[in-house]
């Protein structure tokens, strides 16, 4: 799951422009250039013969920090690579090597690119790894994903296992666990380094990553005014930041900016979703990167604005010491209970005041599509508001049907008018 | 009793699993049904209970479980979720849910849900990193945390004691299957694919003194036999089950044997024993992390191929010419290991096919002309 591109599709790319699109805002540009610095700083670290880490996307990414290694985020590469068309290719690739292509979309590409197929997104090549960061709270995808990068290069791969969680707490064991895996990968990641881990620059990157968590957490709030100031699908974009840069001080900083320029529209009654919004929804899952025009078309052309996104809270780590910072990685949205998953959307849902969810089941991520159709049954019940599915994938564009996603957001809009109907006679 | 009869008997365990639950339940034990993978069957023995394996169907369609699940998940999860919504399963008393792969994750989910008010739902999240000291303590408290439910299902506390004797259960009935697939290699012209199977699949629906005696019979009568002289083809299967009558047939009508297997539903089950001496608990944390060489499990050596090379080893040293992998259709954990299995046989010379395999299957033509052609390259 997780990641991002910079391809602002909801203010220019997904909008069939004839004009030239209007520069991003400097907020926007700021977070662009945090992830372009964190691709930068790996090659620069290879070109200087440090050791650069490829890691997942919700490994604790404050130990890196801290240690002063060079990471890149596959996740991020690989929604990168799809977002410009080279998914598809890539995919093929992995196909060839033996990964069926039932596999995750993200792991076929990055398996692909790890053994030495090229993409042509320039923005996104990285040098290769020589060492692998696995946390597999995500998904268990990606245990075997990285144990197989770490065959083809022969190189070290740190495990931060998070078991699967059936409640709504984390226990006090497996926080346990979990403390103590953190001090195993600190140990492993110290002889990689070579250096000493440091606190204080450990406090500092935990500082900075509960500062770009709230930071997004505060951007993400602004799709609560009606109408909002922004597509959701920005924040998709937006991710890319809160994935590969969440503990550097320039993140926050570039939040923090988005923010302010939101806090404006806000008191302007302005917006940068390039229509008017009629409809509000949810959009459950990953987007199809490959296909954002496609996605972005029917609700442009209904007034349907995304003003909820379940990565909002599922990016948002905040924690005050290593315990809560080890329960907080055990709450990804696929280490979740069904409760807690439906919990977060609801949440959303309600303050982000939504007239209907939009669900993707995403071909590629089972953990994440597995218990969909159970909760999609819940935020009819709780939230009374429509729900629609269409079948998708992340990375894969031939498994995204365009016709059949268009007549089922087509039955959303009419569903939620149907409903506002209903709710104007009973006013 | 002849080995006619007594494979009869594991023969038709293994047919009629609804009829095996109606007969402990007749008897007044209670059952608990244990999904893949790696769950403490010791504990469920331990509790009075009677464990019993879900590994899906040959013969069901999925139906009610689209209601909970998209098509892209293996028919194995859809099925045991099929069985449970169908009434098949109603006479189980409640049924252990682990959750190894990123299909058994949201399925521990659906089961809990659709199951609420019909039976009790165990939990099970292994670790890992199962190894070190941390990642042992972590099994001992998950499977503590089992323990406690099912003293609340059988109503009375499972002791020490208990489980201590339950491994020594489990250990003796782990030997005799390895002892027994050892066996069945020797003599593969008596104990042919589709018998093989029938005994390794009988032990998940029986309790394990049962079976395991039985086992001990058969394995006896086979040793009194002379090694057989196979003059057909010889190979080691692999995948996550493979107990499709109808699919073993071919391997029959084309004289090829089994030697050995990587198989999730069979060997994989009995590789590793628990130690008999120390804590209980704690003896069962160490086998869960003393399994290795298995597709779900995390390999803290996975820079180099151990898994890979292992299988390959397993080919070689079972006398077997090649490898047929039995890939369940949308398993992702066999299907990522899948190219380095494939360079650890291409590097040792091993033959082998992959054959795409569901529990919906009906129609075997495909995996028929496969099955021949490989037969015939592995012959000459
Ligand atoms: S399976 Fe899902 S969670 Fe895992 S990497 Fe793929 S998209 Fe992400
Ligand atoms: S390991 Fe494979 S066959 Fe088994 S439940 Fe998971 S996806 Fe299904």
């Amino acid at each position: 799951m997780a990641e991002t591109e910079k391809t602002t599709v909801a203010a220019t790319e997904a909008a069939p422009v004839k004009k030239a699109p209007k520069p991003a805002s400097p907020g926007t540009q700021a977070l662009r250039k945090v992830v372009s610095d964190v691709y930068a700083a790996a090659w620069t670290a290879k070109e200087k013969g440090e050791p650069v880490g490829w890691s997942s996307s919700k490994f604790p990414c404050e130990i890196a920090e801290a240690l002063g290694l060079a990471v890149v985020y596959p996740e991020n590469q690989a929604a990168g690579i799809a977002a410009q068309h080279d998914g598809e290719r890539m995919c093929q690739a992995a196909e060839e090597l033996g990964f069926d292509n039932d596999i995750c979309g993200y792991a076929r590409i990055s398996l692909a690119y790890a053994s030495g197929v090229e993409t042509t997104n320039e923005s996104r090549r990285v040098p290769m790894p020589d060492f692998v960061l696995c946390c597999n709270n995500i998904c268990n995808c990606m245990t075997k994903w990285y144990e197989n990068i770490a065959r083809m290069h022969n190189i070290p791969l740190i495990m931060i296992d998070v078991p699967y969680n059936n409640e709504v707490t984390v226990s006090d064991s497996q926080v346990a666990y979990m403390r103590a895996q953190f001090d195993d990968a600190i140990h492993q990641m110290e002889k990689i380094a070579g250096r000493k881990f440091d606190e204080k620059k450990f406090e500092q990157a935990c500082a900075n990553a509960n500062r770009t968590a709230k930071a997004w957490l505060k951007v993400c709030d602004y799709l609560q005014y009606k109408p909002a100031p922004m597509s959701g699908f920005d924040l998709f974009n937006h991710m890319a930041d809160v994935v590969t840069a969440r503990g550097k001080t320039a993140t926050a900083e570039a939040f923090e900016l988005l923010a302010t320029e939101l806090e404006e529209h806000v008191k302007n009654g302005t917006t940068t979703a390039p229509f008017p919004e009629q409809y509000r929804v949810m959009f459950e899952g990953i987007p199809c990167w490959p296909d954002l025009r496609a996605l972005f078309k029917p609700l442009k052309a209904n007034g349907v604005n995304v003003t909820a996104v379940v990565y909002a809270p599922a990016f948002g780590f905040v924690y005050d010491d290593m315990d809560s910072m080890a329960r907080a990685y055990c709450k990804a949205p696929n280490s979740v209970c069904i409760e807690q998953g439906v919990e977060w959307r609801e949440g959303i849902c309600r303050d982000n005041k939504v007239d209907g969810v939009l669900v993707h089941y995403n071909r590629s991520c089972k953990p994440w599509s597995g218990y969909m159709a159970e909760m999609q049954r819940r935020f009819t019940k709780d939230l009374g508001v429509p729900c629609a599915g269409f079948d998708g994938d992340q990375a894969d564009p031939r498994n995204f049907n365009q016709a059949q996603y268009e007549t089922r957001v087509q039955g959303l809009v009419e569903a939620m008018e149907e409903t506002k109907k209903l709710k104007e006679a009973r006013a | 009793m002849s080995i006619e009869a007594l494979v009869k008997e594991f023969a038709e365990v293994a047919a009629n699993p609804k009829a095996q639950l109606k007969k402990y339940k007749d008897q007044g034990k209670k059952c608990i049904g244990v999904m893949p993978y790696f769950a403490p069957e010791e504990l469920v023995a331990a509790a009075g209970m009677v464990p019993f394996g879900m590994w899906g169907s040959n013969d069901k369609t999925i139906s009610q479980a689209k209601e909970y699940c998209a098509t892209f998940y293996c028919t194995i999860a859809q099925l045991d979720l099929e069985m449970l919504l169908d009434g098949t399963l109603d006479l189980l008393d409640g049924v252990i849910t682990p959750t190894i792969c990123d299909t058994l994750r949201p399925m521990s989910q659906n089961i809990r849900v659709a199951m609420s008010e019909k039976l009790p739902c165990i939990f099970l999240a292994h670790p890992q990193n199962r190894k070190p000291a941390f990642g042992l303590k972590f099994t001992v408290d998950q499977y503590t945390h089992i323990r406690k439910e099912l003293e609340k299902i059988s109503g009375a506390p499972v002791t020490d004691e208990a489980i201590s004797e339950a491994i020594k259960v489990y250990n003796k009935s782990r030997a005799a299957r390895r002892e027994f697939v050892k066996l069945a290699n020797a003599h593969c012209d008596v104990i042919t694919p589709i018998k093989r199977s029938a005994v390794l699949k009988a032990a998940w629906f029986m309790p394990k003194t049962e079976y395991t005696e039985l086992l001990t019979a058969l394995n006896a009568e086979l040793s009194a036999l002379p090694v057989c002289d196979w003059k057909g083809a010889k190979v080691v299967t692999s995948g996550i089950i493979c107990d499709n009558p109808k699919l073993l047939q071919i391997f029959e009508d084309y004289n090829i044997a089994i030697a050995a297997d990587d198989v999730a539903h069979e060997s994989r089950a009995f590789r590793v024993d628990a130690p008999e001496s120390g804590d209980p608990m704690m003896a069962l944390a160490q086998q869960f992390a003393e399994q290795d060489f298995d597709v779900l499990l995390y390999d803290e050596q996975s820079s180099s191929n151990r898994r890979g090379e292992f299988v390959a080893n397993l080919v070689k040293e079972s006398g077997a010419k090649g490898l047929v992998l039995f890939m369940q259709q949308f398993c992702d954990p066999e299907e990522m290991e899948y190219p380095s299995l494939k360079k650890a046989l291409d590097d040792a010379g091993i033959p082998h096919i992959r054959l795409g395999v569901d529990q919906q299957m009906r129609d075997f033509g495909q995996a028929r002309t496969a099955i021949q052609a490989f037969a015939d390259v592995i012959s000459l």
